[in-house]
C-alpha cells in the first residue's frame, strides 16, 4: 500500500452543538481547496456531520483533525475524531444498519461507511472512540 | 508623609484629568462619531472622580474589596455601554490606560525627590489601575455578548416563517441547519398554522439546508409524521442532486413521503391534489 502524504492540516475541538457548523465549513473549505466536486463534497460533509452528531451526543465532545492528503496520484481529505467517551462495546453490532443505542435512525456509522472511502474504527469502552475516513477527491 | 501622595492627587484631579483628556483626545483611536468631546469629558471626571475619592495607602494593594465597588460600577456600565455602541477593545483599552498614564505623571512630579518611595507608589498604583483594566475588559466582553445573545434569537424567530401560498397551501422555506431546537419551532409554527389557515397541505422547502444527514432526515421524517397526524399532507422539496446521491447512500429511506425537486413542482403537485389548474387567460374574442 502507498503512504499517504499529509499535504495541510487543521485540528478543531467540538464541544457544544453550536460548533458543528464552523466545523463543517471548515471540512467544506479543505474539500475545495483540492477542488472536490460537489457530490463528493457533500457526502464528505454529511460523513462528517454524521461522526460529530455522535460524538456530541455519545461523548458529550472530542478533538477533530482535517487532513488534506495525497496518495500516489489521489488528493483526498482525512478526517479523525478522537473521543475519550465511554466507547462502543460492540463495533461490529454498531455498524449494522438499523441498530442504535440512543434513539435515532440507526444508519449514522453504517451509512457514514457507505459514504466515504476509508472507513476505520476503534474503540475501547471507558476510554474513548477514535474514527478515521477518508474521501478522495475522485473517489 | 506616607498618605500625602493620595492626598496630593485629589488636590491636583484638575490637572490629572487635563492630561487624561489630553492623551484621549490626541489619541488616534478617538471616535467623535460616537461620542462628543463633552460626554467623554463627563465619563472622565465621574470615573477619576470616584477613583481619587476612594483610593488610599491602604486599600490602593487589595484593588477589589468593597470600598471600590463605586468605581467598578461606574466602569463596568462604561465598558458596557462603549461596547453597544461599537467601540472597539482597543478604544476601550485606550480610555483606562491613558488614564493610568496621567495618573502616574503627577505621582512622579510629586516625588521627583524621593525614587525610592516613587517606585513603590508606582507598583501599586499599575497593579490598580490593571485591574481596572481587567474589568473593562470582563464588562466589555459581557456586553458584546449579549449583543451576540439577542442577535441568536432574532435569527431563530425570523429564520422559520410559514408562507400561505395558496388557499389551503403553507409554504415553509428552510434555510441553515435544521437541529433538534430549529425542528421544534419550525414543527410548532407549522402545525399551528395547519389549523389557523385550515390548510390541508404543506410544502417543506429545503433548498436552504447545505447537508441532510441522518439527524436531520430524523427530524424531517417527524415533522411529515406530525402533519400527517393533523390531517395535512406534507410536501418536502428541493432536493438537490447531491443531496439526493447523499440520503440514498446514507440508507436514509424517504420512501413514504412525496419529495420534489422544487418548490414551482411541490405547488404544481399540490395544485393537482386540490385539482386546482393554472391556465393561462383566453382571449376575450379571438380574433379570426
Amino acid at each position: 500500500m502507498m503512504t499517504k502524504m499529509v499535504l495541510n492540516k487543521d485540528s478543531m475541538r467540538i464541544e457544544r452543538e453550536q460548533d458543528v457548523v464552523p466545523f463543517r465549513n471548515r471540512v467544506r473549505e479543505f474539500a475545495v481547496k483540492i477542488g472536490m466536486g460537489i457530490v463528493n463534497q457533500t457526502k464528505l460533509i454529511t460523513a462528517a456531520s454524521e461522526l460529530v452528531r455522535n460524538m456530541l451526543k455519545y461523548a458529550g465532545g472530542g478533538a477533530v483533525l482535517i487532513e488534506a492528503i495525497s496518495q500516489g496520484r489521489e488528493t483526498g481529505i482525512r478526517l479523525t475524531f478522537e473521543d475519550k467517551g465511554p466507547g462502543i462495546g460492540d463495533i461490529a453490532l454498531a455498524m449494522k444498519d438499523g441498530y442504535s443505542s440512543g434513539k435515532s435512525l440507526g444508519i449514522g456509522l453504517p451509512g457514514t461507511k457507505r459514504l466515504v472511502n476509508e472507513f476505520d474504527i476503534k474503540s475501547k469502552t471507558g476510554e474513548g472512540t477514535t474514527v478515521s475516513i477518508v474521501k478522495w477527491k475522485n473517489g | 508623609m506616607k498618605q500625602d501622595y493620595f492626598k496630593g492627587l485629589q488636590k491636583r484631579k484638575k490637572q490629572i484629568l487635563e492630561n487624561w483628556m489630553k492623551s484621549q483626545l490626541s489619541d488616534e483611536s478617538l471616535r467623535e462619531d460616537l461620542m462628543t468631546n463633552e460626554n467623554l469629558r463627563e465619563q472622565s471626571e465621574e470615573l477619576l472622580n470616584a477613583i481619587l475619592g476612594t483610593i488610599t495607602e491602604k486599600n490602593i494593594s487589595e484593588g477589589m474589596t468593597a470600598e471600590f465597588e463605586q468605581v467598578h460600577e461606574i466602569l463596568a456600565g462604561i465598558s458596557i455601554s462603549r461596547a453597544r455602541q461599537g467601540y472597539s477593545p482597543r478604544e476601550t483599552g485606550v480610555f483606562v490606560f491613558s488614564l493610568k498614564d496621567a495618573l502616574l505623571n503627577s505621582l512622579k512630579e510629586d516625588l521627583s525627590n524621593d525614587p525610592k518611595a516613587l517606585a513603590d507608589v508606582v507598583l501599586k498604583m499599575n497593579k490598580f489601575m490593571d485591574s481596572m483594566g481587567i474589568i473593562t475588559f470582563e464588562t466589555f466582553i459581557k456586553g458584546r455578548e449579549e449583543v451576540i445573545l439577542r442577535q441568536t434569537d432574532e435569527i431563530t424567530e425570523i429564520s422559520t416563517p410559514v408562507i400561505r401560498v395558496w388557499d389551503g397551501i403553507l409554504a415553509l422555506p428552510i434555510i441553515g441547519t435544521l437541529d433538534s431546537s430549529r425542528t421544534q419551532v419550525v414543527m410548532e409554527n407549522l402545525l399551528q398554522q395547519i389549523v389557523e389557515t385550515g390548510s390541508t397541505i404543506a410544502i417543506l422547502d429545503i433548498s436552504g439546508v447545505p447537508a441532510v444527514d441522518s439527524l436531520v432526515a430524523q427530524h424531517l421524517i417527524k415533522t411529515v409524521a406530525a402533519t400527517r397526524l393533523m390531517g395535512a399532507e406534507c410536501i418536502i422539496s428541493g432536493i438537490r442532486p447531491e443531496i439526493a446521491q447523499t440520503v440514498v447512500h446514507l440508507g436514509i429511506d424517504l420512501s413514504n413521503i412525496v419529495t420534489k425537486a422544487s418548490l414551482a413542482h411541490a405547488l404544481k403537485y399540490a395544485f393537482a391534489m386540490l385539482k386546482l389548474e393554472v391556465r393561462k387567460p383566453m382571449k376575450d374574442k379571438p380574433s379570426l
